[in-house]
């Protein structure tokens, strides 16, 4: 088979460990010079498919290409096409940044001063230069991920898997990383991100594909997203059942999709515009003992939530001792 | 025959960069050489002024029947450090980042396996060096000087392999040094590397005479022309050293180095 296609492209797709399935059915098309995000929770299978895409991992069912190499039966062509960073830094502790990077280039079997001016231009640009001659064992976390980041970029490589770059960052190192990552994507580069993240898919991605127990849930654009999963949420906490109850009657009326209760807590999407007081106030006018009300942007639970009709908790942070109940209540 | 002649270029300088990856790693971090620097150096000293004056080697002076047994001793602690290197790459995921580059797939193991040989080096060097500073010699020729570091080199290389097979095997790093104790303790003191087997109690005896270590001990003293404290009728492998010594490192290697590759292949496979 000639495969003419760049970029990256995936037909079912599958990879089984022992009994269970951590990808399955998976097709995806990222046309070169777009980005894909792969959003999920721990275990959805994100991780498993950038593994097999990045051929670290050989898929159990379907194909996949990659720059226009297939993934298992040219490996090392795709190889020289992408750069890959993952989850868990991948630098060395015991070598400076400017080494981690010179080993990479010199792996990727680029001319030595071509390694050596590279590595000096990316440490700049992730913002590490003064870092240049420091053991990376004393880097922060940040630190590691843009180091690791920039390691994946040496060879100027036309695809880029990254997996979770910004999982465990604060917010600031989050959005120096996001306008690092737009910038390269302006210059034509083909990426595929994971995130458990919406603002973060929202931010980076042309299309986005949800993916739940290693299947798709769901594909389209941010827009198209965000549409279907609404804008804003509120937020209300009471200690009765039946505050919450007597609050979504309350709240019905600014509803933008279905309210849910979970974990002592009413979750409404709210249609744009509403302001917090108007609900604080409907709260206090219907006689509702709640604790707190707060205002915050929709989150992965509420895609699941929107797309499945149940909640679907990260197994990252289990509730300890009680089930993950949620009940729908009609709005 | 060109392809294959670039294939191996490209795998050897794959394992250079990587070798050269360690040894940057001792650049950075100095200490990492004490175990094949002061280490051995300790124990020469310990074992020539502190022991040698209690320890008595028939037909010779303990300095000369001393450092044959030290050096095998060293090679054979010499696969705790590539045992924990490799452990460390392993837990630390830098080995993905390897595995996603256009290199050589063997480079990993073969740069590791560089590394280590010339950290062995540089302990050899050390130690005869050190040995001949207390008053050791090689009262032998130099052909035979030349073959007694050829062998310290092959059991070095066969134990190499071994302690990469360990690091390979084992979850931590720290789990390395746990084997090496368990296994290279006993075969490096219950041997005639620091005293005669000839003196051992039955039992004792018996292993340290068959163990592999003696063998090379008692080969690398007989190259040397150095003392090995004779018995009326030593069993095989002390009668024929040097072809018992290099049987068991072809037996050491010939099963770890396989068996090395296999778990790597193993590990990285997914």
């Amino acid at each position: 088979m000639t495969v003419s296609h760049h970029g990256v492209h995936a037909e079912g797709l599958g990879k089984r460990y022992g009994d269970n399935w951590a990808l399955a059915d998976v097709d995806l098309d990222v046309p070169t010079g777009t980005v894909l995000g792969l959003l999920g929770h721990n275990g959805a299978g994100k991780t498993t498919a950038v593994r097999i895409l990045s051929t670290l991992a050989r898929p159990t069912t379907g194909t996949a290409t990659v720059a226009g190499f297939d993934v298992v039966a040219d490996p090392l062509a795709v190889r020289r096409s992408i750069g890959v960073a993952g989850q868990y830094a991948s630098v060395d502790g015991l070598l400076t940044a400017r080494a981690n990077l010179e080993l990479a280039g010199r792996l990727y079997h680029l001319p030595r001063d071509v390694v050596r001016r590279r590595a000096v231009e990316l440490l700049g640009r992730v913002g590490l230069a003064d870092k240049a001659g420091d053991l990376v064992k004393t880097f922060s976390g940040g630190m590691r991920r843009r180091l690791d980041l920039a390691a994946s970029l040496m060879a100027e490589p036309p695809v880029l898997f990254l997996d979770e770059p910004t999982t465990g960052l604060d917010p600031q190192s989050r959005s120096d990383l996001w306008d690092l990552l737009r910038e390269m994507v302006r210059d034509g580069g083909t990426l595929v991100l994971t995130t458990q993240y919406l603002d973060e898919a929202d931010r980076l991605a042309d299309d986005i594909m949800v993916l739940d127990e290693g299947r798709i849930a769901a594909t389209g654009s941010p827009a198209e997203l965000k549409r279907r999963v609404g804008g804003e949420r509120i937020e209300v906490t009471a200690p009765e059942a039946s505050d919450l109850e007597a609050a979504s009657s309350a709240l019905g009326g600014y509803a933008d999709g279905p309210v849910s209760v979970d974990d002592g807590r009413l979750v409404i999407p709210i249609r744009t515009g509403t302001r917090l007081m108007e609900i604080v106030r409907s709260l206090d006018s219907a006689g509702v003992e709640a604790t707190d009300v707060q205002r915050r942007e929709p989150t992965l639970d509420d895609v699941f939530l929107t797309l499945t009709g149940s909640a679907r908790r990260a197994p990252a942070c289990p509730t300890e001792g009680r089930e993950p109940d949620s009940e729908e209540i009609a709005a | 025959m060109i392809a294959m002649t670039a294939r191996v270029r490209w795998e050897l300088s794959d394992s250079l960069v990587l070798a050269r990856r360690n040894l940057e790693h001792v650049r950075q971090i100095p200490e990492k050489l004490l175990d094949v620097t002061f280490q051995p150096l300790m124990f020469v000293l310990l074992f020539a002024f502190v022991f040698g004056g209690v320890i008595d080697v028939p037909g010779g002076n303990y300095h000369e029947y001393l450092l044959g047994g030290i050096l095998v001793q060293t090679l054979a602690f010499g696969m705790m450090g590539p045992g924990t290197a490799i452990a460390t790459d392993m837990q630390e995921g830098i080995v993905d980042r390897f595995r996603s580059l256009p290199m050589s797939r063997s480079a990993f193991v073969l740069g590791h396996l560089m590394a280590e040989m010339a950290a062995i080096t540089l302990a050899m060097v050390v130690l005869s060096v050190s040995g001949l500073i207390v008053g050791w010699r090689i009262e032998s020729d130099l052909p035979h000087a030349l073959a007694a570091y050829a062998l310290l080199f092959s059991f070095a290389f066969s134990m190499v392999w071994l302690g990469m097979l360990v690091g390979l095997t084992v979850r931590t790093p720290d789990a390395v040094m746990g084997v090496a104790f368990l296994v290279v303790f006993p075969l490096t003191f219950v041997s005639n590397a620091f005293v005669p087997a000839a003196g051992l109690p039955d039992g004792l005896r018996q292993f340290a005479e068959w163990n592999p270590v003696s063998a090379v001990v008692a080969a690398t003293r007989e190259l040397f022309g150095n003392p090995s404290a004779p018995t009326a009728s030593p069993p095989w492998p002390l009668e024929h050293p040097v072809i018992a010594a290099l049987g068991w490192c072809l037996v050491i290697a010939g099963i770890s180095a396989p068996l090395a590759i296999r778990r790597y292949r193993q590990r990285t496979v997914d």
